[in-house]
């Protein structure tokens, strides 16, 4: 790696220093420091209810933080409506289920937020879409509605919509999570031909193959805390805590 | 059906084959096809008898109708009256032009259902078509003579506080609804205490509220027309009303549409005109319909405060000592009137559910 690669790839992405939030009483995170570099891919990982998609969440503005410091491509993230809309222009999210807009068409979804938001030509988005699905080879799909897509389908056009507003960032909150297992496939290697363009990715998921093949670093979260982060050879070979021991033996056990 | 998921070619049943797989499936069922039968055969024949073969259909002599009276209906009244009844007190030789009015707002109505129309320039098509029901009513324009709306009244008038009441109030109901799901809390509260408020009140008291009270609170020399304070009045109460059902269609959709298009960085109004109203709406059609089909008959109401709709116009002709005594037919018609407009408003929503359910419609059939 020459020098100025280096260096680009060390530019921080997602900075959060000492972030806490309470659901209630519930201390859901407690004290997380997390930095993602520019083209990293993260996976996190951990037992349901460690918090971990409040983490993911709290990157967009989706939930907000009590305590600490959230910094997202150099804005800070606070109450202030701007920031929040400025980074989520540049954040993309999938969700677990979807959410696809089923009044609209395939192809309508992909274009509501550039036209919307980024207040691009329609003309030039539409050329834009088209590509994108052709990307996540679903082209012949785009009139249709997603309820007349399978799961994997409906999924990769959510992967679609998101990187149609051109993000920086790409969150992902368990996307195969919801699907038949035939379909997880189809997903996972659109994720990973993400991965390979260099986009930079926080993935949640339970999928350690894809975990091991495509994330720079694991990070394994439980009760709010994050327990331990590391490359991923050395966290599934040798995982340092007795908690992330015991929740890959019952995750891989199987 | 289970011919076709079965993957057998569905044969069309004979005749006898329905009547026996529909009517006469088992003992209850049976037993309901042959009484309702009875009911038929007992009742059918003599109302015909009297609705149409014993009828008295035109009478130069409200006696003529007299004479026949129990045996045969008096249509005679009714096409007597119709004028008065359609048009109300409007100056007889101009009832023409109410005549013409209600032609444009049907074509309105019908030009407005299809959906390729649904364009902003329908809009203009109102502002016009309004405008020019506006000069024929009120006249005082291209010769017409002035005719104040007091003496509006009858279908016009019916037609009239329902077409204004319904656009006014769905708008006002939307930002109601946005306005109680909202997290601002002034915004909450005030739209919450304003629907508990007026719906907790019947719209009697609130017409006689906008027709007596109003004015004792405007500033002396300004005054309101008791028609536009009725229209206030019912416009007030129909929000109310519908804000609750568009609040159920809100609450009927997945929290994940709003997240998603938060996510994508949609401004409050860009998530709520382009993602959530649109669905909301669609899952609401049915109670929505169900409400102004309620609001178009409750301008009845409005004749406690003096105005002249439909139903009032034919007790009004009821009164005639001539012709007391037929109330049967004379509101058998104006049901018929109601009925007719009701019953395509309804057969419109369910046209419109269906063509608007394309996404959940294949889900469903995926779903079996």
């Amino acid at each position: 790696m020459n020098g100025q690669t280096e260096r680009a790839a060390k530019t921080p992405i997602i900075e959060m220093r000492g972030v806490n939030k309470w659901f209630g009483d519930f201390h859901v995170l407690k004290d997380i420091d997390l930095t993602v570099t520019r083209g990293e891919k993260i996976v996190i990982c951990g037992p349901s209810g460690s918090g971990k998609s409040t983490l993911v969440r709290l990157v967009n503005g989706l939930e907000t933080h009590q305590s600490g410091r959230i910094v997202v491509d150099g804005i800070e993230l606070s109450r202030d409506l701007k920031s929040i809309d400025a980074i989520r222009r540049e954040v993309g999210m999938v969700f677990q289920q979807f959410n696809l807009f089923p009044h609209l068409t395939v192809i309508e979804n992909l274009t509501l937020a550039p036209v919307w938001v980024r207040r691009m030509a329609k003309k030039e988005v539409d050329g834009a879409a088209m590509r994108l699905l052709e990307r996540v080879r679903i082209a012949e799909q785009a009139h249709k509605y997603p309820a007349e897509l399978s799961g994997g389908q409906q999924q990769r056009v959510a992967i679609a919509r998101a990187l149609a507003m051109r993000p920086r960032v790409m969150l992902f909150d368990e996307p195969t999570s919801a699907l038949d297992p035939e379909m997880i496939k189809e997903v996972l290697d659109v994720m990973i031909g993400l991965a390979e363009e260099g986009m930079t990715m926080v993935v949640i998921t339970h999928e350690m193959g894809f975990a091991r093949t495509v994330a720079d670093r694991i990070v394994f979260m439980d009760q709010g805390e994050i327990v331990e982060a590391g490359k991923p050879e050395e966290f599934f070979a040798a995982p340092k805590t007795e908690r992330a021991r015991l929740f890959l033996s019952q995750i891989l056990g199987q | 059906m289970n011919g076709i998921l079965a993957g057998r070619a569905p044969r069309r049943p004979s005749a006898l084959e329905w009547l026996r797989a529909n009517l006469f499936s088992s003992v209850p069922n049976t037993a309901a096809t042959l009484l309702i039968l009875y009911l038929g055969w007992k009742l059918a024949p003599p109302f015909i008898d009297w609705a149409f073969t014993g009828a008295v259909w035109s009478a130069v002599d409200p006696l003529i109708c007299r004479d026949r009276q129990g045996q045969g209906a008096c249509w005679a009244f009714v096409v007597e009256k119709h004028r008065f009844i359609l048009f109300g007190a409007y100056p007889y030789d101009q009832h023409w032009r109410p005549a013409v009015a209600i032609a444009l707002l049907i074509t309105l109505y019908a030009v407005s259902a299809l959906r390729a129309m649904w364009r902003p320039r329908l809009a203009l098509a109102w502002l016009a078509g309004l405008g020019a029901i506006g000069m024929l009513m009120w006249g005082g324009v291209f010769g017409l003579p002035f005719v104040e709306n007091e003496r509006w009244g009858g279908l016009m008038l019916t037609l009239l506080l329902s077409t204004f009441g319904i656009a006014f109030a769905f708008p006002l109901s939307i930002l109601l609804a946005l306005g109680r799901s909202s997290h601002m809390p002034v915004i909450r509260l005030v739209s919450t205490a304003y629907i508990e408020l007026i719906r907790g009140v019947p719209l009697i008291s609130v017409l006689f509220m906008a027709s007596v009270m109003l004015p004792l609170f405007l500033p002396a020399g300004v005054s309101i027309d008791k028609l536009l304070r009725a229209e206030i009045a019912m416009i007030m109460f129909a929000a109310a009303y519908l804000a609750e059902v568009v609040r159920g269609g809100l609450q009927a959709l997945a929290h994940g549409q709003d997240e998603a298009a938060r996510a994508l960085g949609l401004s409050y109004w860009q998530r709520t005109l382009l993602v959530i109203l649109p669905q909301a709406l669609r899952i609401a059609i049915p109670p929505l319909v169900n409400t102004f089909i309620g609001f178009f008959k409750d301008t009845s109401l409005v004749v406690i405060i003096g105005l002249f709709d439909l139903l009032t116009t034919v007790k009004v002709a009821l009164s005639e000592p001539a012709w007391t005594g037929f109330s049967v037919e004379a509101y058998l018609f104006a049901s018929l009137v109601y009925f007719l407009f009701c019953y395509a408003m309804s057969r419109y929503s369910q046209g419109l559910e269906r063509e608007l359910a394309r996404g959940s419609a294949a889900r469903t059939l995926r779903e079996n």
